[in-house]
C-alpha cells in the first residue's frame, strides 16, 4: 500500500467530516431550540413567538441543506476511499449506518419539508409535532452515527471470521449499549446544544447592540440563555471520559492528551500546562492539578493511571501474539481445514490487529524482527503534542460557555438584557464552539491512530487501492466545490439576519401589524 | 444461535430488497431528478421555474434518503458490493455526489436572491444534480451486466485496473440514455400532476411523450446488446447457498448469452421487461390524452419492470468481475453475516412501513398542484 495514498485519503476525510460537523451540530441544537420557541408559541398563541421560531427556521433551513448535502459524502466515503475497511468491519459498521437512514434521516428530512411549507396547512399543534419530529430525527441520526464512531473506538460483539477475512457481529446489543458510543453521544449532541445556543445568543445579542428587532432579540436570548447553561454544563460535566479506561487505545488517548510518559501513581493528578517533547519522550515546564485526572479517568483516588512506557510496552507483547495470529491465519488460508491451526488462532485472534501493525514495514509480519516489532510498538502513541494542545483549547472553550451562559442566564433573569459589555462578549464568542468542536473530533480521531479500528484494523490497511492522481482529483474539487458553498453559505445566512424577523412575513396580515418592538 | 430464518433464504431477501430500495429511489427522487433535468426545458420564464421547482421542493429531501438508504443498506447487507463498485468506479461515483451536493443547495438557495445571473446558475446546477446523476447511474448498470474490471487478493482487498474513461462504452452509454429517458419520462409524468396546468404541463407532455418513445428504443436496444453481444456469467459446480461469503471460494466463469438464462429456465420473470415496456406506453398514452394519474402510474411501472429487468436477468450474480471471474460477486457469497442479515431484516420490517406510512401522509398534506400564483402569497416557498 502506497503510504501516500494512505495520507491523501486520511486528509480528505478529514477534510470532509470536519466540513460535515460545522452545519450538523447546529442542525442539532437548533432544532430543539425551535420546538421550545414553537412550544411557548402553542402554549402562549402569541404571534411574536411564531416569528421568533420562523426567523431562526430560516436560518436553520440554510444551514440543514449544507449537512445534508455533504453528508452524502460521508456515507459513500467510506466505499469510496476506504474498501478494504468496508470490506473488513461492513458486517458491523454498516448496520448503524443504514438504520440511521431507515428510522433517522427518513423522518427528519420527511419532516422537514413540511415544516418549512406545512405552517398554513396545518394547526398549532399539528405544526409543532412536525417540528419535533424534525428535531427527534436529527438526534436520533446523531446516536447511530456515533454508535457506528463509538465502535472504531471500542470494537465490541465482534469476532474475526477466518473463513470469510473480516470481522462479523456476534452481539449486536454489546454494539447497540457500547458505554463509548453512549458517552460519545451524550457529549456530542451536548455540544450541538450548545453551539446553537451561541448561535442564538450571539445574533440576538447582535441586533440589541443595534437596537433593532429588540422583541425577537430579548425572547431569542431568554430561550438561549437557559438552553445554553444546561448543554454547557452537560458537555463539560458528561465528557467524553468515561470511557477512557476502557480499552488499551482508550488508554493511550488519555495518556497521549495528558501528555503523560510514565504512570501515574494513585491519585492522579491533571496537567494544566506543560510543553510536551516527542523526540525526549517527557513533558517540560509541567504544572499539576492534584487528584483531578485521577477522579475523571478512574472515577477513584486510589487507582493509578497508565502512562504511555507501560501502555507501548503492552503493545509490544501485543504484537507478538498477533504474528502468532497471523501465522495461524494464513495456514488457515491454504487449508480451511487445518484444525490445529484454527485452535492457535482463537487462542490469539484477539491480537491479530497488532500483528498487522505490522504491515507497514513488511509485507510479511512474521519476517519482522525485534527492532521492527519495538519500533512498531511505537506507533500504537498518537501524536502527542497535538493531542495535549487540542484538549486544553477544547476544554478551556468549554469552561468559557459555562460563564458565558452562567452570566446570560444571570443577566436574563435580572431582566438586564441591554448589558452593553456583556452583548459584545456574546457576539465575540460565536466561533469558540465551533472550533472546540471540531477539536473534539480531532482529539477523538487522531487520538485513535494508528486504528482504524481500535486494536482490529489499522488505518493505513484500511484506505481503496486508488492511485495518488485520483485522490488529488477528488481533494482538489472537494475543496473548491466545498469552500465556493461555504462562501455561499456564510453569505446568504448574514443576508437573511440582515433581513430580520419581519421581512419574510410582511405578505401575511396575520403578522403585518406585528411591532418590531413588543 | 439457532436464527429462525435461514441464511439462504435471508440472502435472497436481501436481494430482493436491495431491488426494493432502487425501486424506491426511482420512483420517489426519481421523478425530482427527472423534474431536475426537465427544469430548464418545460419552464422559461422566472415565474414558471419557481412554480416547478415547488412541485418537488417539499418532499425532495425526504426522497432523497432513498438514495442515502441505499447506499447504507448496501454497505450493511452486501459489504463486498459496497466496497468494490463504490472504490472502483471512484470518479464516476465523485461524480454523482458532486451532482447531488448542488441539488439540495440549488433548491434551497436559488431563490433567496432576486440577481437573475444567480437563479440561472442554480436552476443549471439544478440541471445537473438530475441529468448527472441518472445518467451516470445507468452507466454504472452497464457496467455491472458487463462486468467490471476488479479482483480480489487472498487477504479479498480488491483492485480495480480498469480507468475512468474505461466506462463508457456504446452499451453502457445507451443504459445511461435509457435511465435518463425513464426518469425524465416519469419526472415529465409527475409535472402533469402536480404543476398548474398551462404552458408548462403542454412541455412536460411532449418532452416526456419524445422520453417515453426513447425509453422504449433504448430498452429493446439494451436487450439485444445483452443476448448478442457476448455478455453473461455462470456458476461453475456446486454452490453452498448457505456457504461463508467469500467469492475466492465459488467458481464463475465468462459465459456469453448466460443473462438469459433465467428467462428459459423460469418464465415468470419475462413479466418484469414486459413491464417495462407496457408501463411505458400506458405513461404515453396517459400523456396523450391528458390523463395525469394514468401517466404517472404507467411511469412508475416502467420504472419497475426496467429496474426488475437487470436484476432478474444477472441473478445471483450482483457485480461479475471481467478480468477475473473467480472473483465475481454473486447473492450466495457476498452478503453480510447470518446474524446481521437477520437483525436488519427485523429493523426494516419494523420501520419500512412506518417510514411508507408518514411518507405518504406528507404526501397528502401537501396534496395539490403547485401555482405562480402561491408564490407571491407564500414566503416559504422555493
Amino acid at each position: 500500500m502506497d503510504p501516500a495514498v494512505v495520507d491523501l485519503s486520511r486528509l480528505q476525510f478529514a477534510l470532509t467530516a470536519l466540513y460535515h460537523f460545522l452545519f450538523v451540530p447546529l442542525t442539532l441544537g437548533l432544532s430543539f431550540m425551535l420546538v421550545i420557541m414553537e412550544s411557548i408559541y402553542v402554549m402562549t398563541k402569541r404571534p411574536i413567538w411564531r416569528t421568533v421560531t420562523r426567523f431562526w427556521a430560516g436560518l436553520f433551513g440554510i444551514n440543514f441543506v449544507l449537512g445534508v448535502a455533504t453528508g452524502i459524502t460521508m456515507e459513500f466515503q467510506f466505499g469510496m476511499n476506504w474498501s478494504y475497511f468496508s470490506h473488513y468491519v461492513g458486517d458491523i459498521f454498516g448496520a448503524p449506518l443504514a438504520i440511521e437512514g431507515l428510522m433517522a434521516f427518513f423522518l427528519e428530512a420527511t419532516f422537514v419539508g413540511l415544516m418549512f411549507f406545512g405552517w398554513e396547512k396545518l394547526s398549532r399543534v399539528g405544526h409543532l409535532f412536525v417540528t419535533f419530529m424534525v428535531a427527534i430525527g436529527t438526534n436520533f441520526s446523531a446516536l447511530w452515527i456515533l454508535i457506528a464512531n463509538g465502535w472504531m473506538q471500542n470494537p465490541v460483539g465482534a469476532v474475526f471470521n477466518p473463513d470469510t477475512m473480516r470481522m462479523e457481529v456476534n452481539d449486536f446489543g454489546a454494539v447497540l449499549f457500547n458505554p463509548v458510543a453512549q458517552a460519545k453521544f451524550v457529549h456530542t449532541v451536548s455540544a450541538g446544544y450548545t453551539i446553537a445556543a451561541v448561535f442564538v445568543l450571539g445574533i440576538s445579542a447582535f441586533y440589541l447592540l443595534k437596537g433593532k428587532y429588540v422583541g425577537v432579540a430579548k425572547r431569542s436570548m431568554t430561550v438561549a440563555a437557559a438552553f445554553g447553561l444546561a448543554s454547557a454544563l452537560s458537555v463539560v460535566v458528561l465528557g467524553d471520559q468515561s470511557g477512557y479506561t476502557l480499552t488499551d487505545n482508550q488508554k493511550m488517548k488519555l495518556a497521549a492528551l495528558e501528555a503523560m510518559w510514565e504512570t501515574e501513581p494513585a491519585p492522579a493528578g491533571l496537567a494544566a500546562f506543560g510543553i510536551p517533547s516527542l523526540a525526549e519522550r517527557k513533558t517540560h515546564y509541567e504544572v499539576k492539578i492534584p487528584y483531578v485526572l485521577g477522579l475523571i479517568a478512574t472515577r477513584s483516588i486510589d487507582k493509578p493511571v497508565a502512562g504511555i512506557f507501560e501502555l507501548v510496552a503492552t503493545a509490544e507483547d501485543r504484537i507478538g501474539s498477533g504474528v502468532i495470529a497471523y501465522d495461524a491465519l494464513e495456514k488457515i488460508k491454504a487449508n480451511p481445514k487445518d484444525m490445529a491451526a484454527r485452535a492457535t488462532f482463537e487462542t490469539h485472534r484477539r491480537d491479530l490487529g497488532y500483528g498487522l501493525l505490522l504491515k507497514r514495514y513488511v509485507s510479511d509480519p512474521r519476517m519482522a524482527d525485534a527492532a521492527t516489532i519495538k519500533k512498531a510498538s511505537w506507533d500504537t502513541v498518537p501524536n502527542v503534542p497535538v493531542m495535549f494542545w487540542s484538549f486544553r483549547i477544547m476544554a478551556g472553550i468549554g469552561l468559557l460557555m459555562i460563564a458565558l451562559f452562567g452570566t446570560a442566564f444571570l443577566l436574563v433573569t435580572l431582566r438586564k438584557h441591554q448589558t452593553r459589555w456583556f452583548l459584545v462578549l456574546a457576539v465575540a464568542a460565536i466561533p469558540l464552539p465551533w472550533i472546540a468542536a471540531e477539536l473534539g473530533w480531532v482529539l477523538a480521531e487522531v487520538g485513535r491512530q494508528p486504528w482504524a479500528v481500535e486494536g482490529v484494523l489499522p488505518t493505513a490497511l484500511g484506505a481503496s487501492s486508488l492511485s495518488v492522481p485520483q485522490l488529488w482529483t477528488t481533494i482538489v474539487l472537494f475543496t473548491l466545490l466545498y469552500g465556493s458553498l461555504a462562501v455561499v453559505e456564510v453569505g446568504l445566512i448574514l443576508r437573511h439576519i440582515k433581513k430580520g424577523p419581519f421581512a419574510e412575513q410582511e405578505a401575511f396580515a396575520s403578522d403585518a401589524g406585528e411591532p418590531a418592538v413588543a | 444461535m439457532e436464527l429462525p430464518i435461514d441464511y439462504a433464504t435471508l440472502r435472497i431477501i436481501w436481494w430482493a430488497l436491495m431491488g426494493v430500495l432502487l425501486i424506491g429511489f426511482a420512483l420517489t427522487d426519481g421523478f425530482d431528478m427527472g423534474v431536475g433535468a426537465l427544469l430548464p426545458f418545460v419552464a422559461k420564464s422566472d415565474q414558471e421555474r419557481r412554480m416547478v421547482i415547488n412541485t418537488v421542493g417539499a418532499t425532495w429531501e425526504g426522497n432523497q434518503v432513498w438514495f442515502i438508504l441505499g447506499g447504507g443498506a448496501i454497505f450493511a447487507a452486501w459489504p463486498f458490493v459496497y466496497a468494490v463498485s463504490f472504490s472502483g468506479f471512484y470518479l464516476a461515483m465523485f461524480l454523482v455526489l458532486g451532482a447531488m451536493i448542488l441539488r439540495p443547495v440549488g433548491f434551497k438557495y436559488r431563490s433567496k436572491r432576486p440577481d437573475p445571473r444567480w437563479r440561472s446558475f442554480w436552476d443549471w446546477a439544478l440541471f445537473t444534480g438530475g441529468f448527472v446523476p441518472v445518467l451516470v447511474f445507468g452507466v454504472a448498470v452497464g457496467n455491472v451486466l458487463q462486468g467490471a474490471p476488479f479482483r480480489f487478493d487472498s487477504d479479498l482487498r480488491s483492485f480495480y485496473e480498469g480507468a475512468f474513461l474505461g466506462l463508457f462504452t456504446p452499451f453502457t452509454l445507451l443504459c445511461g440514455l435509457l435511465s435518463v429517458a425513464m426518469l425524465v419520462l416519469h419526472g415529465a409524468a409527475w409535472l402533469t400532476v402536480k404543476a398548474e396546468v398551462g404552458p408548462v404541463t403542454e412541455r412536460a407532455r411532449k418532452l416526456g411523450e419524445t422520453a417515453g418513445l426513447a425509453s422504449i428504443v433504448l430498452f429493446a436496444a439494451g436487450g439485444f446488446f445483452v443476448a448478442f453481444s457476448g455478455m453473461g456469467y455462470r456458476l461453475e459446480g456446486l454452490v453452498d447457498a448457505a456457504g461463508p461469503s467469500n467469492p475466492l471460494r465459488v467458481v464463475s466463469v465468462h459465459a456469453p448469452g448466460a443473462w438469459l438464462d433465467n428467462y428459459s429456465r423460469h418464465s415468470w420473470m419475462l413479466a418484469a421487461p414486459l413491464l417495462g415496456f407496457i408501463g411505458t406506453l400506458i405513461a404515453l398514452l396517459g400523456l396523450r390524452f391528458n390523463k395525469a394519474a394514468l401517466s404517472f402510474s404507467g411511469s412508475s411501472l416502467s420504472a419497475v419492470g426496467i429496474i426488475s429487468t437487470v436484476g432478474l436477468s444477472m441473478f445471483p450474480f450482483i457485480l461479475p468481475s471481467a478480468i477475473d471471474p473467480r472473483s465475481s460477486l454473486t447473492v450466495w457469497n457476498a452478503s453480510s453475516s447470518h446474524l446481521t442479515l437477520f437483525i436488519m431484516l427485523i429493523v426494516t420490517v419494523i420501520f419500512l412501513p412506518l417510514v411508507l406510512a408518514y411518507t405518504a401522509w406528507v404526501y397528502k398534506v401537501l396534496w395539490g398542484r403547485a401555482s405562480t400564483a402561491a408564490l407571491a402569497t407564500n414566503p416559504d416557498l422555493y
